[in-house]
């Protein structure tokens, strides 16, 4: 596929946003039986589902800590999920975003109320369309509050890129692919800090720190609505 | 090689009674009669990336199937023919006693299961999808993914996977130049081509009653369990028997007899289903 | 400490959010976390860690948890299942992140591991009402099933519930428990863990009994519940009798 037009004659970007416009966003929780903790994300056409089980006991027995809980994280796509279908073998790219995953989460969780378990947390990416480590943290993230696993706070992911030269908020799988740069941030909008951060291109400094800027607002603004679906789980019951 | 299950979850000795206690009255533990099916919900096409997907709710269960349809070479065996293949995923999202790792031997049977059920009624019309004879033809992956386990995987499995292959639409061929085939998934019109539907019912056996759609709690009690699965004709296209307890002939004949039945109601709804797509192509939240 | 409170009373809380923050001290309070009431201290604030109803006492603020497991606590009575049975002890799952253990000596008068086979006493699958005697966060709880009621549950239904309804489902000194009781008719006892026991006059009452505790699960953050179960109760009773 050839090149296509990022950044419009009018400003806009290839699907119509604005360079500070999130793709349209949904989230809800509690939508699996079997997990302790469960939550759906779309960033646009990203669609997640992520399940935390846990705290529970380790197996095998020798792996757990003594003083605090083990977290185990899987970040995972569908073989359906992107355009070409994708081995379901665990792929370099799937064990790497697992790893930091699991660190932004380790950022926030008290694990050590729950000395020798395992809070285990699986992310299913279900179709990929850019930003899926993102939404996928913000998922994970919804679903450990879902489970009520003591945390600092919630996390939530989005990624800035830039992309014919323009700085831009939560790129899609064409703007990833096509762009200059591509810079995923978890952030804990509360506490006001950093839990994951990457780069993928090449930045100025200035245009870092400007593209930065542009991530925790993003982050804020997802922030609020992961609060809300929270919220919301309970004011279902309320209005019936 | 394959173990005796040593890790299985204990089912309590009072639901244990419970439940082949109420089956003597023709009761089961959720209300449901002996050969009633769960509630099942269907939401088509949620996957629009893929180029077929299916989400079926059975009870709890949700299974979803996502068809991808790529460019690839033929079997040498069978140079003329697409390529299908049938793959199952039991994510540990699905249940607290799966581990992550390569498909277990459930995983596999249930996908080898649903792939016999498919390809020996020659479900999918292989002979139709050659691009170039004898050198590159397009696979068809079927891939299964289980997101919750609530009991009754295959038959979760298996329609969801109908569902989507009935969806499924051919990415258009852009051009073909010798050995090398362009294609451009963005304009999918052709409808993957197929010959028939095929459905699976599986029924649980606890003292010798069958019992249509076993709930997981039920699958922890059951004798043994069949899955047979039927096309559209009525033909039998595929059995399999589970389970650590041998069966009687004459339980085999009344469970076939029950099976038929419950598969014409199954290719009832998915005749209902299909002839209006549009009332089922919801968001999944 | 004086608190400047943020927050109101039952007001649906998450992790991360403002609860309070402390006015009067001037000395350098050091982040900490205060697990049992779900809160945690940094610079001056007060934070929820979990989702919850925020819950205000005099000037004091904590979190009510609306989910989570159950933390083992020693004296809390529990519902176990026996999953597993050793030389010396069985192995009981009671809804925690650790299984509980069940010597043998506590069950058999002189026990003794070449006479006695465990699973002669009590079985895989069986469901007992014993007390925690010791836990601590080296090693798995230790249960006992010395005491008043406690021991091998023979009979009644087993209803699961999440361990963080448990207080609501007893209420303020016992009254929802009371109106469950007095309006079924069935001797109920609810475990800490989350699960709870009940022996019903018939299966009529337990359906009733089952719907009611379904109800109190799902609205627990919610007022006048009491008042809206005994409602419900009398409605199902009536209609019940009427058939």
């Amino acid at each position: 596929m050839e090149k296509p037009v990022l950044i419009r004659e009018d400003g806009l970007r290839h699907d119509g946003r604005k360079p500070d416009e999130l793709r349209p966003i949904k989230m809800d929780v509690g939508i699996l039986k079997n997990a302790d903790g469960s939550a759906y994300v779309e960033y646009g056409g990203t669609k997640v589902i992520a399940a935390v089980y846990g705290p529970r006991e380790v197996y095998p027995r020798h792996l757990a800590l003594p003083d605090r809980a083990l977290i185990r994280c899987r970040y995972h796509m569908a073989p359906f999920s992107t355009s070409d279908r994708k081995s379901p073998a665990p792929s370099r790219r799937e064990i790497e975003l697992s790893k930091v995953i699991r660190e932004a989460l380790e950022a926030v969780v008290f694990t050590e109320l729950y000395p020798r378990t395992t809070i285990d947390v699986f992310i299913e990416v279900l179709q990929a369309d850019g930003g899926t480590r993102t939404a996928g943290l913000t998922a994970a993230s919804l679903a450990l509050a879902d489970a009520g696993i003591p945390m600092k706070d919630l996390v939530a992911g989005v990624a800035v890129g830039k992309v014919d030269g323009v700085i831009v908020l939560d790129i899609d799988e064409v703007e990833d692919e096509f762009g200059e740069a591509d810079m995923p941030i978890g952030y804990a909008a509360g506490i006001e800090e950093i839990v994951l951060l990457q780069l993928n291109g090449v930045l100025t400094r200035e245009e870092f720190v400007k593209a930065l800027e542009l991530a925790k607002k993003g982050a804020e603004q997802i922030y609020k609505l992961m609060k809300e679906t929270l919220h919301k789980k309970y004011l279902k019951v309320l209005s019936e | 090689m394959s173990l005796t299950p040593t890790r299985q979850p204990i089912i309590p000795k009072i639901k244990r009674e419970t439940i082949k206690k109420l089956i003597k009255k023709g009761e089961r533990i959720d209300g449901r009669k002996l050969e009633e099916y769960r509630p099942i919900e269907i939401i088509l096409n949620p996957i629009p990336k893929a180029e077929g997907s299916a989400w079926v709710k059975l009870g709890n269960t949700i299974v979803m199937t996502g068809i991808k349809l790529e460019v690839g070479t033929p079997y040498s065996d069978r140079p003329n023919e697409g390529v299908l293949q049938v793959h199952a995923e039991f994510v540990p999202l699905a249940s607290p006693t799966f581990e992550p790792g390569p498909p277990d031997e459930n995983a596999i049977e249930t996908a080898r299961v649903i792939d016999r059920s498919l390809r020996e009624p020659r479900a999918i019309r292989l002979e139709d999808l050659v691009i170039i004879p004898g050198r590159k033809v397009w696979l068809v992956f079927n891939d299964i993914y289980l997101i919750d386990h609530d009991g009754n995987i295959i038959d979760a499995g298996m329609l969801s996977s109908m569902l989507a292959l009935n969806l499924a639409k051919i990415p258009k061929i852009v051009s073909i130049e010798d050995d090398n085939v362009v294609i451009d998934k963005t304009v999918k019109e052709t409808p993957l081509p197929l010959n028939l539907n095929v459905v699976t019912v599986t029924i649980g056996l606890i003292d010798e009653i069958p019992l249509v759609d076993p709930l997981l709690e039920e699958e922890l009690v059951i004798d043994s369990k069949i899955t047979i699965a039927f096309d559209e004709k009525g033909r039998i296209t595929g059995i399999q028997k589970a389970g650590m307890k041998g069966i009687r002939t004459p339980v085999l004949d009344e469970v076939v007899d029950i099976a038929s039945k419950k598969a014409s109601e199954l290719h009832e709804l998915l005749r209902k289903v299909l002839s209006n797509p549009e009332n089922y192509m919801k968001t999944l939240i | 400490m004086r608190l400047r409170i943020l927050v109101a009373d039952r007001q649906i809380v998450r992790p991360g959010d403002l609860l309070a923050e402390i006015e009067d001290s001037t000395e350098h309070l050091e982040e900490r976390i205060i697990p049992e009431k779900h809160i945690y201290i940094k610079d001056k604030k007060i934070y929820s860690d979990t989702i919850g109803l925020a819950t205000i006492t005099d000037n004091d603020v904590h979190v009510i948890p609306l989910e989570g497991v159950y933390f083992p606590k020693k004296d809390d009575i529990v519902i176990g299942l026996v999953v597993g049975v050793g030389i010396t002890n069985w192995i009981i799952d009671i809804r925690a992140p650790y299984k509980a253990i069940l010597n043998g000596s506590e069950v058999i008068e002189g026990f003794n591991p070449i006479q006695h086979n465990l699973r002669d006493y009590l079985d895989i699958g069986e469901y007992i009402l014993a007390k925690i005697t010791i836990f601590d966060r080296t090693r798995d709880p230790i249960l006992t099933i010395k005491g008043k009621g406690l021991g091998k549950i023979t009979e009644g239904a087993i209803i699961e519930v999440k361990p963080s309804r448990i207080a609501r489902i007893i209420g303020k000194k016992g009254s929802m428990l009371n109106l469950l009781v007095t309006k079924t008719g069935c001797n109920i006892i609810v475990a800490q863990n989350g699960v709870i026991w009940a022996r019903c006059p018939d299966n009529n009452k337990l359906d009733i009994l089952v719907k009611a505790i379904k109800r109190i699960e799902e609205k627990a953050h919610m007022r006048g519940l009491t008042e809206e179960i005994r409602l419900f109760l009398e409605k199902e009773l009536e209609e019940k009798r009427e058939k």
